[in-house]
């Protein structure tokens, strides 16, 4: 054995040292002497990342489905309150009659137009002149609606038959009437090639169209719609109780900007007269909605995220204690104490890290398997797939400290007598 | 340096703290040369397991020097005294302590791990080593199937495999049959033999007659017995 040239070389070395090349394998090592009792450790961490990866991933793909239906309708939709007109004493419409006109002329709305329910406190409708208005035999109980055309067109209102009322007959105050197609059915009306009648409390109105299928104002489809002058003209301006509204339809996001300036627009000379509201914005509703869905979720798969941690730390406890013997012997074959440390840390770690990856898989194939059954698009912020192991990782690794502490002040004479 | 002795102690002693404290080693020198054979016996209590792990750096003197090729290892940084294990110490162990899932080459290159041998020259020195023992056949087995005979000589090649100034045996044939323990110990004398300096800390006499130097510990006092052997040494 020719050693000496060795030894010379080796001189006086100041520390050992480990690769972490070496770190890694011989923690991989570590986990893989005991394949079963690993797998059961790091399922504490696999059931924490992948609930909460779940969670996340449907709560944002829940809220998401929320955010489409939303946009479609409620954010193209802004509603001006007549606001004084509440409080007044008496009752008056504080919009002007070119409302519809002013309105269009803000940047990004689509159509708009002035709306409210006439009052009456009976049964008003019918299809055939009453011989005593007042009696409400053979009078149907319909919501009259007193709207201009700008309204009909925001309110998205599909014509079945004949057509809508226009500027024309809402500046010539027409009795002309459109009815809903619930109405109609009601008031035994299908065919307009007659012109057919209605009478409302007695004032006869020609129906010239039936409308369907309204989205933003339910009651058209239920009841009567009448030109806005007209029932001015016969019945005066809306009621203090149920004060006149514009339903403005916008370009999608332009919402928020048009209710800024409408009441400005339709009353420069009284702004503070009208009050414009916007919908929530999607992000403040999807907010709460995430926040609603998921607290209590969350705290759950934060509890299971704890046991996986304890979980991981108790056995990374248990395999120190019984690996006493192979910590003396690498203490014998120069390992300070700071490898012996950072070994069983770097179990603990990898532990964490393989909980946190088959935890963030399954998350991801729970959350694809629910869009797929709901028909929905599934939404996962990348960000929350990556984080997952690296979280597991971390987990793990604060797990490891304790039982890599005590692996590490192991004193190797103890050891090796085990 | 190479001149120095592998292992120069001087007024070395050991005291366990307790309470009460235990006076284990009574302040001793001890000098072995390179190329030493000696064999360390006596009976249980004696204080043999308390000299293995002051000259295995795996315990510190309460009082005296350590020296280890010239190095005075005695009041050297933890971090000294561990590169000095990995360099310089091969131990063998009664228990042979190998890891039972790694195979017999794999348990050898774990001695490499801590020493900075680089990673493609591991096998090679430990396929050498395990020839050394003549065991380069069974390199490939787990210790699970290995008698106990073939065990120990795996954990020798792990002790020789970064080429130690000193083999430090401890009751290397205490869990081996007879037979196996003749094969052992005629292991060992060859390795002596080739050049290898040996402290062999035992109990049995037929494993201790094959050094050079035979040292009698009793009550923590050294009392040397040698044939042969030229080391100098002192006992009190």
């Amino acid at each position: 054995m020719s050693t000496e040239a060795i030894r010379a070389r080796r001189g006086a070395r100041p520390a050992s040292r480990l690769h972490p090349r070496d770190l890694f394998s011989e923690a991989l090592a570590g986990l893989l002497q005991r394949p079963g009792r690993s797998a059961l450790t790091v399922l504490g961490t696999v059931l924490g990342i992948g609930g909460f990866v779940a969670i996340v991933g449907l709560s944002q793909t829940a809220s998401g489905q929320i955010g489409n239906a939303f946009n479609s309708l409620d954010a193209t939709q802004v509603t001006v309150n007549d606001a004084a007109a509440g409080n007044a004493s008496h009752p008056t419409l504080d919009f002007p009659p070119d409302a519809d006109a002013l309105a269009d002329r803000i940047h990004g709305v689509v159509a708009a137009g002035v709306w409210w329910s006439v009052p009456f406190s009976h049964a008003a409708v019918s299809a055939t002149p009453l011989s005593n208005p007042s009696s409400q035999s053979g009078a149907l109980s319909l919501t009259v609606t007193a709207a201009t055309p700008g309204a009909l067109a925001a309110s998205g209102a599909r014509l079945q038959s004949g057509v809508l009322y226009n500027q024309f007959h809402e500046s010539d105050d027409q009795n002309v009437a459109v009815i809903g197609a619930t109405a109609a059915a009601q008031l035994g009306i299908s065919d307009l090639q007659d012109q057919p009648a209605i009478f409302i409390q007695g004032q006869p109105f020609t129906v010239i169209g039936i409308i369907s299928g309204d989205q933003r104002l339910p009651q058209l489809d239920l009841g009567v719609s009448i030109p806005a002058s007209t029932a001015q003209r016969i019945w005066g301006p809306p009621p203090t109780s149920q004060p006149a509204q514009m339903l403005i339809r916008t370009r999608l996001g332009a919402a928020q900007v048009v209710a800024q300036q409408a009441p400005v627009a339709l009353r420069p000379d009284n702004p503070g007269l009208l009050t414009a509201t916007a919908p929530t914005s999607p992000a403040q509703l999807r907010r709460s909605v995430t926040a609603s869905l998921n607290e209590v979720f969350l705290a759950l798969a934060g509890i299971a995220l704890v046991v996986g941690a304890v979980g991981i730390a108790n056995t990374t406890l248990v395999a120190v204690l019984e690996r006493t013997g192979e910590i003396g012997l690498r203490r014998a074959l120069g390992a300070r104490p700071v490898h012996i440390a950072a070994q069983f840390l770097a179990e603990s770690t990898a532990l964490g890290l393989f909980g946190g990856l088959i935890g963030a898989s399954l998350g991801v194939a729970a959350v694809l398997a629910v869009t797929v059954y709901q028909h929905w698009t599934a939404l996962l912020d990348p960000r929350i797939v990556l984080a997952a192991p690296a979280a597991g990782a971390v987990i793990g690794l604060l797990a490891g400290i304790y039982p890599a502490l005590r692996a590490g002040t192991i004193e190797p004479a103890d050891a090796l007598r085990r | 340096m190479t001149d120095a002795p592998v292992i120069a102690m001087s007024s070395v002693a050991f005291t366990y703290k307790g309470p009460p404290p235990v006076r284990a080693l009574m302040p001793l020198d001890l000098v072995i040369r390179r190329g030493e054979h000696v064999a360390i016996t006596g009976p249980s209590g004696s204080g043999k397991s308390t000299l293995l792990n002051l000259v295995g750096l795996l315990d510190r003197p309460t009082e005296g020097v350590i020296e280890i090729d010239g190095m005075n290892v005695s009041s050297a940084s933890e971090r000294r005294r561990a590169a000095v294990r990995a360099r310089r110490i091969g131990f063998v162990f009664q228990s042979f302590h190998l890891l039972p899932h790694r195979t017999a080459a794999e348990n050898v290159m774990l001695a490499q791990v801590y020493a900075e041998v680089p990673r493609r020259r591991r096998l090679a020195a430990a396929l050498t080593a395990l020839a050394q023992v003549g065991l380069d056949h069974r390199a490939d087995s787990l210790p699970t199937a290995l008698s106990g005979g073939e065990r120990q000589r795996v954990a020798i090649a792990r002790a020789l495999v970064n080429r130690p100034s000193l083999l430090l045996c401890d009751e290397p044939t205490g869990n081996l049959d007879t037979g196996t323990t003749s094969e052992l110990s005629d292991l060992l004398a060859r390795l002596g033999q080739d050049g290898a300096t040996l402290l062999v800390i035992t109990h049995n006499p037929a494993v201790a007659e094959r050094a050079q130097r035979r040292i009698t510990i009793r009550d923590g006092h050294l009392v040397e017995q040698g044939c042969g052997g030229a080391g100098e040494h002192g006992s009190d």
